[in-house]
């Protein structure tokens, strides 16, 4: 048992390993892919288990719950760390044909590999201080990866991110220490039952506070998101669709485990505070996704908004819009990582990024332009691809607190969504190349086709097939976001039956 | 003994918050030390301190007679001191990095990666 939630951390780090000491490029990058499979595996092996058994907790070197390493599993996790594994292995498949010899020299698919584990690693852990250091093995890697590409622009966007990503860091380290003195423990089943008892709300309110925008910072939640613009387009694009999907997701994840399993009661002034950020992330988000001409810097935009959306679900706190926030989170990596796959090939066909300096995709390369259409279509809402579901879940919630501004805003922001993808559509496969080039799929070779349109069409099906069928899926976001609610589960697979039930208030 | 730390630990945060305002890199980084370490003493306050008591058993497993420190502050301060370390080490190679890039470290003049907008009066 221990052992299935131990490999999908495990996995990564040897292939990291592996592909550091592989004696020739070619092998590095099939070290990578071999690994993100295995890594898948185990993944899948993780769900399967999670889903027979419920929660299963295990405890690293032996010690019992509230004082060992604790690795869990719920229904989120889980997910998560299927996801992860599978944009992992997408992104490595995809990568063959980007990344050359310069990068794989200087250790991407080392990187790449580290920032996998770091961040399964961060889906696992059940103790807050273990969440730190995994937040930091992630840092560390996207750090080496921002700047791997060797571009001046990238030079300008590592320092943005580099600097605020720190700030936010040691906020969370200041957070858990003052929640260590407060509550005597970190593992975070325990602190669910220490923080019910304490004598001091007051004071928990505070480090709830600099959690939050810990983990805020992290999500780029408004007004903390201005790092991300700023750096997510300037990498490799393998490197930006993984950031894209998996990142800023880590901070939501976060935050959807802190602020249900360990502030679970009244967040007070908290929850006006979450609920107003959710709101103006998700419009200054889109604006800016609308303001810009950039294929890439488009979508970073689009990234803010849509966290958002899941910051809405959290927000609003019935099981509804909770089981929103789940199901727009797993939804919600596939469609945004597939996005920046299809932006790397499309530079690729026609040599740039820059909305007016591209063009004529429609005309030469049909299939690429219909791939585009499946992410972009679910990303702003349309029936029956996976985002629709992901969006009428959260609007639904809304409307049953008859918060109608709420709902309004949702919809307002699906519209304005629509608004800046027809900008890309128009600009980028509509009109003609300004050059008078003829953009097909020619410019690639044999090899590079396959490994760069396969990831995509799986990504793009698994989006089509999530909005087809998506009933298994919401019941499964449904369980998920009630074991988020009530945590009983939880506590019982972490700390074991009798000290959960004693500690029950 | 607390309090005593605990206001050093906010003389460092506030230091650290005046030197991270200035907009120069370099500065920004030492302000970035100066926090982690104001948070670091932070850690090791909100543990309880414990003078002249260490955190080690006697021979044999032995409890020791007088109290005993607790270790795991102590423990989460070297893991954050060490993974601080490094991420200092990488930000300062950037800094060094950005500098023969950009010759210069003012960060209100690194827009390569959000170039402002030619507007009609742009010098």
């Amino acid at each position: 048992m221990v052992w299935l939630l131990v490999l999908p951390i495990l996995i990564p780090f040897a292939t990291a390993a592996l592909a550091f000491v592989a004696p020739r490029r070619i092998a590095a990058r099939w070290v990578s892919v071999a690994g993100s499979t295995a890594a898948l595996a185990a993944a899948v092996a993780l769900l399967a288990n999670v889903l027979q058994n419920g929660v299963i907790a295990g405890q690293i070197g032996g010690w019992a719950a509230p004082f060992g390493i604790t690795l869990v599993a719920d229904y989120l996790a889980a997910a998560m760390v299927f996801i992860t594994a599978l944009i992992g292995l997408a992104v490595a498949i995809w990568a063959m044909a980007e990344i050359g010899p310069t990068s794989t020299r200087h250790g991407y698919h080392t990187l790449f590999q580290a920032l996998l584990g770091g961040v399964t690693g961060a889906f696992l852990t059940g103790d807050l201080f273990n969440l730190y250091v995994w937040f930091e093995v992630m840092l560390i890697a996207s750090f080496g990866l921002l700047v791997i590409s060797g571009r001046k622009a990238a030079i300008d966007g590592a320092v943005k991110y580099v600097t605020l990503n720190l700030i936010s860091t040691v906020l969370f380290l200041g957070a858990a220490g003052l929640l260590y003195g407060a509550t005597g423990t970190l593992n975070m089943a325990d602190l669910h039952l220490a923080v019910s008892r304490t004598a001091n709300p007051e004071r928990l309110t505070v480090i709830a506070m600099m959690l939050m925008v810990a983990f805020g910072l992290k999500a780029a939640v408004f007004p903390l998101f201005f790092w991300l613009p700023a750096a997510y387009h300037t990498p490799h694009y393998a490197v930006s669709a993984v950031f894209a999907g998996l990142l800023t997701k880590v901070g939501v994840y976060a935050l959807l485990r802190v602020f249900t399993l360990v502030f679970p009661h009244d967040m007070g002034a908290l929850a006006d505070i979450l609920l107003w950020s959710a709101l103006l992330t998700m419009v200054t988000g889109v604006l800016g996704a609308a303001a810009q001409s950039d294929f890439r810097k488009i979508l970073s935009f689009h990234i803010v908004s849509q966290i958002g959306y899941m910051l809405l679900g959290l927000a609003l706190a019935t099981p509804l819009a909770l089981m929103g926030a789940v199901f727009y989170l797993l939804h919600h990596i596939i469609v945004k990582a597939n996005l920046f796959l299809i932006a790397g090939v499309a530079q690729r066909l026609t040599g740039g990024s820059d909305l007016g300096a591209i063009g004529g995709l429609y005309r030469s390369a049909p299939l690429l332009a219909a791939l585009f259409l499946i992410p972009a279509f679910s990303l702003a809402g349309f029936p029956p691809l996976s985002g629709f579901w992901a969006k009428f879940v959260i609007v639904r919630a809304a409307l049953d607190l008859q918060a109608w501004l709420i709902a309004a805003v949702a919809l307002l922001v699906g519209l304005l969504t629509i608004f800046s993808m027809t900008k890309i559509w128009a600009e980028a496969f509509w009109k003609p190349h300004p050059d008078g080039r003829t953009p097909t799929f020619a410019r690639l070779n044999k090899r590079e086709r396959a490994h760069m349109l396969a990831p995509i069409t799986v990504l793009g099906a698994l989006t089509v097939g999530i909005g087809l069928f998506p009933a298994p899926f919401l019941a499964f976001a449904t369980t998920g976001a009630d074991q988020l609610l009530n945590p009983a589960a939880y506590l019982e697979a972490v700390l074991g039956p009798q000290q959960a039930a004693s500690g029950q208030p | 003994m607390e309090t005593i730390v605990a206001l050093l630990s906010g003389f460092l945060v506030a230091l650290a918050v005046w030197l991270m305002l200035s907009g120069n890199l370099l500065r920004f980084l030492f302000g970035l030390l100066l926090l982690s370490n104001g948070i670091n003493l932070a850690i090791l306050a909100a543990g309880r301190l414990t003078a002249g008591s260490p955190p080690l058993l006697g021979a044999g497993g032995a409890l020791p007679a007088a109290q005993m420190a607790n270790a795991l502050p102590q423990a989460l301060l070297l893991t954050a001191i060490v993974i601080g370390f490094g991420l200092f080490a990488f930000a300062l190679a950037l800094t060094i990095h950005a500098y023969r890039t950009f010759g210069h470290l003012d960060v209100d003049r690194m827009r390569l990666a959000e170039p402002q907008p030619p507007g009609p009066k742009a010098k």
